[in-house]
């Protein structure tokens, strides 16, 4: 049942993921972009993480997508649909299958190995998955996520000064 | 599901994403194809971090959103300021740092 349940999500992330990259409108692009995080969001939850599943669909197709569908809409690009709008087809392709080639290459002869932690199901269970991320958050790396902060109102202040009416 | 399947599934996201920013023409296009390479990235992270039975790998995840929010903002910001001056976003028009 999981398993019938894992391809069929998968299908349905490889196909929106394509429609990101084939759709003439960048709308239409954008709308396929939403499905691809909802089915990667459903991709978390299989794999235990549900506090990562709820951020996803909150901070990328809530928060991300809204400001880039916004900017479409501000910059009404609908006249300059009908144009050509790739380039290079071949070469890219070319390159984006060498990419898969080693990708897969990698995966199907490696094998996985790596410190082991201690976080079990049964640990994300009793004491929630939430709480986990939060402790390991404000302990272990905390300089990290005070460093993020620097980096978020960096970004505040240059998307301010850059949007401004005379730069 | 074994840990492979969930890879070969980012892989197959990431190459996607490749050929989208080599091919686009639409800035905004090309902006998107990177955040569907991040969130490839991101599946690798997850899957990772449950076969490890480790914590670390969401832990990244979560400051990966942020990095992409960040350059979500600032990115975005870029085109607008860029098509007030030349009233297109087409990456052929950009090319005044070509040789």
């Amino acid at each position: 049942m999981e398993t019938i349940f894992f391809y069929l999500v998968a299908l349905v992330t490889i196909v929106s993921g394509y429609l990101v990259v084939r759709c003439q409108s960048p709308v239409n692009s954008g709308l396929a972009l939403v499905n691809t995080f909802f089915c990667l969001a459903i991709f978390y939850v299989m794999l235990y993480a549900p506090f990562m599943a709820a951020i996803q669909v909150i901070v990328y197709a809530g928060a991300i997508m809204v400001l880039i569908l916004f900017v479409i809409m501000l910059l009404n690009l609908g006249t300059e649909a009908r144009k050509r709008y790739t380039h290079g087809v071949v070469w890219a392709a070319i390159a984006s299958l060498m990419v898969l080639l080693i990708e897969v290459f990698f995966i199907k002869r490696g094998r996985v190995t790596g410190a082991e932690g201690d976080i079990t199901d049964y640990l994300i269970k009793t004491e929630g998955h939430t709480e986990l991320i939060g402790k390991a958050l404000y302990t272990e790396f905390l300089l990290p996520f005070e460093i993020a902060s620097i980096l978020l109102l960096v970004a505040i202040v240059g998307a301010v000064v850059l949007a401004k009416k005379d730069v | 599901m074994s840990v492979y399947h969930y890879l070969t599934v980012s892989a197959i996201l990431f190459a996607l994403g490749t050929y989208g920013v080599l091919t686009r023409r639409n800035a905004i296009v090309i902006f998107m194809c990177i955040e569907l390479m991040l969130n490839s990235v991101n599946l690798t992270f997850i899957a990772l971090s449950r076969h490890l039975n480790s914590l670390d790998g969401q832990i990244f995840v979560f400051f990966v959103m942020t990095v992409a929010a960040a350059e979500a903002a600032v990115g975005l910001a870029l085109m607008i300021a860029f098509f007030r001056n030349r009233e297109t976003i087409d990456v052929e028009e950009i090319n005044l740092l070509k040789w």
